[in-house]
């Protein structure tokens, strides 16, 4: 190994290590031999019985959807924060973090009450014919504020330490804002929109809390896969709650990787000959 | 083209950066903006580009009043300090940028050759397919200067282009910039704090302090005929002597040198280190050498006179002077300035 000037690096390695190990890698490795207890034709009948493909179905769309949304709206987001100064930026810029620290529970509690037919939200949509709880839709709202703040905490601080002498540069060469926006300012945001979407949809794959009030939870429409998973473990079926685990998991972990990959791609030009 | 700058001012917050400044550059002429920080000096390119806007004051290009033309209409190509090359795309990208956002549509091959036109000026060809973070410094300032030429600029504006390099580049940088200058005739104004560029460089120099043009002319002009201490300073070592002026003649510690055109009265003496000599008899500013610095071509001595002044001057590498010695600096040419 070659010396380092900084020690303690076996001491650190060791503890960070022992860690992930106990934090992550236990748990996860107990859920993925749960699930191959079972034999592998009644591992695909779970996983693939109608009501599992139909939660599969609500999840990844409804996720997918929210972490769309989230990527425009965040980076909206992050771009007012960074490059304009006005009365009670520091307040928004406090508040994006919220869905953080509000328990998700009360934020599904409180968004349902707002968008149930006599909610404040939900009696305006009710007269255009729009229904969001117990809906997808609100599946969806639910999902989007919860990973907001991916995105701009992501974004934000790439985009405070842009160089403003590349738009002046790209101005001068008679760019217009949407030409400089579109070939310099975005190309150079990819890899860290690609990072906070693939976080932000991997949390949609997983919330929980804030969902299930506004969802309606009604099996083949509005039930997400974390729902039936409780609800096969509130049946005490570790094994089917274990195999359904797993098909997130695994979906969860293909997407990081290809995110990485793409965005290891898109950061091609940092690298030195 | 000529640029006409007409009692152009700029206020920063409260900070006055630019205070009707008045400066007229000939079509095709190179001028150096000369000054420390904070005089105003970048603060005017920028106006110039059009990447700041003027409080008061116009800026003709030419006959056209161009101070509300924003910088993307305006014409001009813009070298940033450090470069400010766009990281993601190759060189030969960077190079292609500004044809490729232009309004005036042109193919993919006429692009293809003025890009390959434009790597062979700045002597970077085959180097089109690397990433600005795979070549030098050096190299990273010739691809900047180059995207700025392949839009044909009016006007080539830089930024203190060589202030991040290395010394040898710096130099080397600076040779190739006046052969592209008069290559291409293109007419070039740029900012530098380093006296020793503006005046290698330019046809014209212009020297601003807080602000203000304090004097310009060819470098001949402000190295020969500086018009105020400040100018003296800036331009490189000086030694200064408090002086009394009678008669046309300045003395100063006992050194005497003829003047002309300045009252009588007190006044400041300034010398540069090859206008100061030193000899072991008087008459001359009795000194003892405090320190000797060996320097390729001669000897940097500095020689503290009776009344604790340290004077710095440069004698021939022959001359055998160590310190300790006691003497007199004898003054070759001086310039002198009343109080």
């Amino acid at each position: 190994m070659r010396r380092n000037v900084l020690p303690g690096l076996r001491l650190s390695l060791g503890v960070t290590l022992l860690y992930v190990s106990l934090i992550v890698v236990l748990p996860l490795a107990a859920l993925v031999f749960k699930a191959a207890s079972l034999g592998p034709l009644d591992y695909w009948q779970i996983v693939s019985s109608p009501r599992a493909l139909a939660s599969y179905r609500v999840t990844v769309t409804a996720a997918l959807g929210a972490t769309l949304f989230n990527l425009f709206f965040g980076l909206a987001l992050a771009w007012v924060l960074v490059r304009y100064r006005f009365p009670g930026r520091r307040i928004v810029d406090a508040m994006v973090d919220l869905p953080f620290a509000l328990p998700t529970a009360v934020a599904g509690i409180s968004l349902t009450a707002l968008f149930t037919s006599n909610g404040v939200f939900g009696s305006i949509l009710d007269d255009y014919g729009i229904k969001v709880a117990y809906t997808p839709l609100g599946i969806m709202i639910a999902m989007c504020f919860t990973s907001l703040p991916f995105i701009v905490r992501t974004v934000q601080p790439v985009l405070e330490d842009l160089d403003p002498a590349l738009e002046e540069a790209a101005q001068s060469l008679g760019g217009s804002d949407v030409a400089i926006f579109r070939k310099v300012i975005l190309p150079l945001l990819t890899p860290v929109l690609l990072a906070g979407v693939s976080l932000s949809f991997a949390r949609c794959l997983g919330e929980f809390g804030a969902i299930i009030f506004i969802a309606g939870n009604q099996p083949m429409s509005t039930e997400i896969t974390a729902l039936l998973i409780f609800i096969r473990l509130e049946e005490y079926d570790y094994q089917a709650a274990a195999a359904i685990a797993s098909v997130l998991l695994l979906t969860a972990f293909l997407m990081l990787a290809v995110t990485n990959w793409l965005q290891a791609r898109a950061l091609r030009y940092t690298q030195r000959s | 083209m000529k640029i006409r700058l007409d009692h152009v001012v700029k206020t920063f917050q409260t900070f006055r950066a630019v205070k009707d400044v008045s400066l007229e550059i000939e079509s095709g002429e190179l001028v150096a903006l000369l000054g420390p920080s904070g005089s105003g000096k970048t603060t005017i390119l920028r106006m110039v580009a059009g990447l700041e806007f003027a409080d008061g004051g116009h800026i003709y290009f030419g006959d056209q009043d161009a101070t509300d033309i924003p910088v993307r209409d305006r014409g001009v190509g813009f070298v940033f300090q450090h470069y400010a090359l766009f990281p993601h795309m190759t060189v030969a990208q960077n190079i292609a940028f500004g044809m490729e956002v232009s309004k005036t549509k042109r193919d993919k091959a006429a692009i293809h050759a003025r890009v390959a036109e434009l790597l062979r000026l700045v002597r970077l060809e085959g180097l089109g397919e690397r990433f600005p973070a795979q070549i030098s410094g050096g190299q990273r300032q010739r691809v900047a200067l180059a995207r700025a030429l392949a839009v044909d600029p009016k006007v080539l504006l830089l930024d203190e282009p060589f202030g991040a390099l290395d010394a040898n580049v710096r130099r080397e940088l600076r040779r190739w910039l006046r052969e592209i200058h008069s290559e291409l005739g293109i007419t070039t104004l740029f900012v530098t704090h380093d006296q020793e560029e503006a005046l290698d460089l330019a046809d014209r120099v212009v020297i601003l302090k807080d602000g203000h043009i304090v004097q310009q002319g060819t470098p001949e002009e402000v190295c020969r005929e500086p018009k105020s201490a400040f100018v003296m300073k800036f331009l490189g070592d000086a030694n200064m002597l408090s002086a009394e002026v009678r008669d046309g003649r300045a003395y100063a510690d006992g050194a005497v040198i003829e003047v002309s055109g300045i009252a009588d009265g007190k006044a400041e003496l300034y010398a540069r280190p090859v206008d100061l000599d030193w000899a072991v008899g008087g008459p001359g500013v009795a000194a003892s050498i405090s320190r000797v610095m060996d320097r390729p071509g001669g000897r940097r001595v500095i020689a503290t006179t009776g009344s604790g002044v340290p004077l710095e001057l440069d004698l021939e590498p022959e001359r055998a002077v160590k310190a300790g010695d006691a003497g007199y600096v004898t003054l070759r040419r001086a310039t002198v300035f009343a109080v």
